[in-house]
């Protein structure tokens, strides 16, 4: 598995998390790896729905003490 | 299956401009088609460096003050330079206010008439805040 990249979205709103991995992904490569760190349960919900619409693959999102990590790979 | 989504943004209300700017980011990186059309009382916070705090409408409005949520103008600048999105204000507007060429901020475009506005929205969504 190839390294994942961390971005830390803890503690802002929606789409605070979204904007941030967007941000990012604009300048990744194809096949890099993100996880997204998120405390807001919308965002969890929501950034697995954007990756679906957009084609990136969503991997898994877990939770650990209210935080999500929402893991992906950037297809496109 | 893209939209065209329209958003007209006439108040000058933080809730309000919040939710316009979360609709035109969220739906532009989503690769919706997204303009915006700036008048009346939004104007003004669109001036280049107009820090001024919108005034909250309700309690929820002071919430997001004190909270983490991504400032109004923040969003409206994401949607413009991560997915695309048209901001521009209204002509109307911009007479009315006295805005010179270069006085709003570089994301935000040339001014437009609503017989523009109007044609480029035909048939799409509009959203009214």
């Amino acid at each position: 598995m190839s390294e994942r990249t961390v971005i830390d979205a803890r503690g802002s709103f929606c789409p605070g998390p979204l904007m941030e991995l967007i941000a990012r992904l604009k300048f990744a490569q194809v096949g890099e790896e993100f996880e997204v760190l998120s405390t807001d349960k919308g965002s969890a919900a929501d950034i697995p729905e954007w990756l679906k619409k957009v084609g990136h693959q969503h991997i898994d999102t877990r939770e650990e003490a209210g935080v999500w990590h929402i893991a992906l790979k950037k297809m496109k | 299956m893209a939209e065209k989504i329209s958003i007209v943004v006439v108040s000058g209300e933080r809730e309000r401009l919040q939710m316009a700017a979360m609709i035109a980011s969220v739906g532009a990186v989503s690769g919706d088609e997204v303009s915006v059309f700036l008048s009346m009382n939004s104007l003004q916070y669109f001036r280049k460096g107009a820090a001024e705090p919108a005034p909250a409408e309700g309690a929820f409005g002071k919430l997001l003050e004190q909270k983490k949520a991504p400032p109004f103008k923040q969003l409206f600048q994401s949607a413009a330079e991560l997915g695309d999105a048209k901001i521009h204000p209204c002509s109307m507007a911009v007479d009315v206010l006295g805005v010179k060429p270069g006085e709003l901020e570089p994301w935000v475009g040339e001014p437009m008439g609503l017989t523009k506005f109007l044609s480029d929205a035909h048939g799409g969504q509009v959203w009214s805040f």
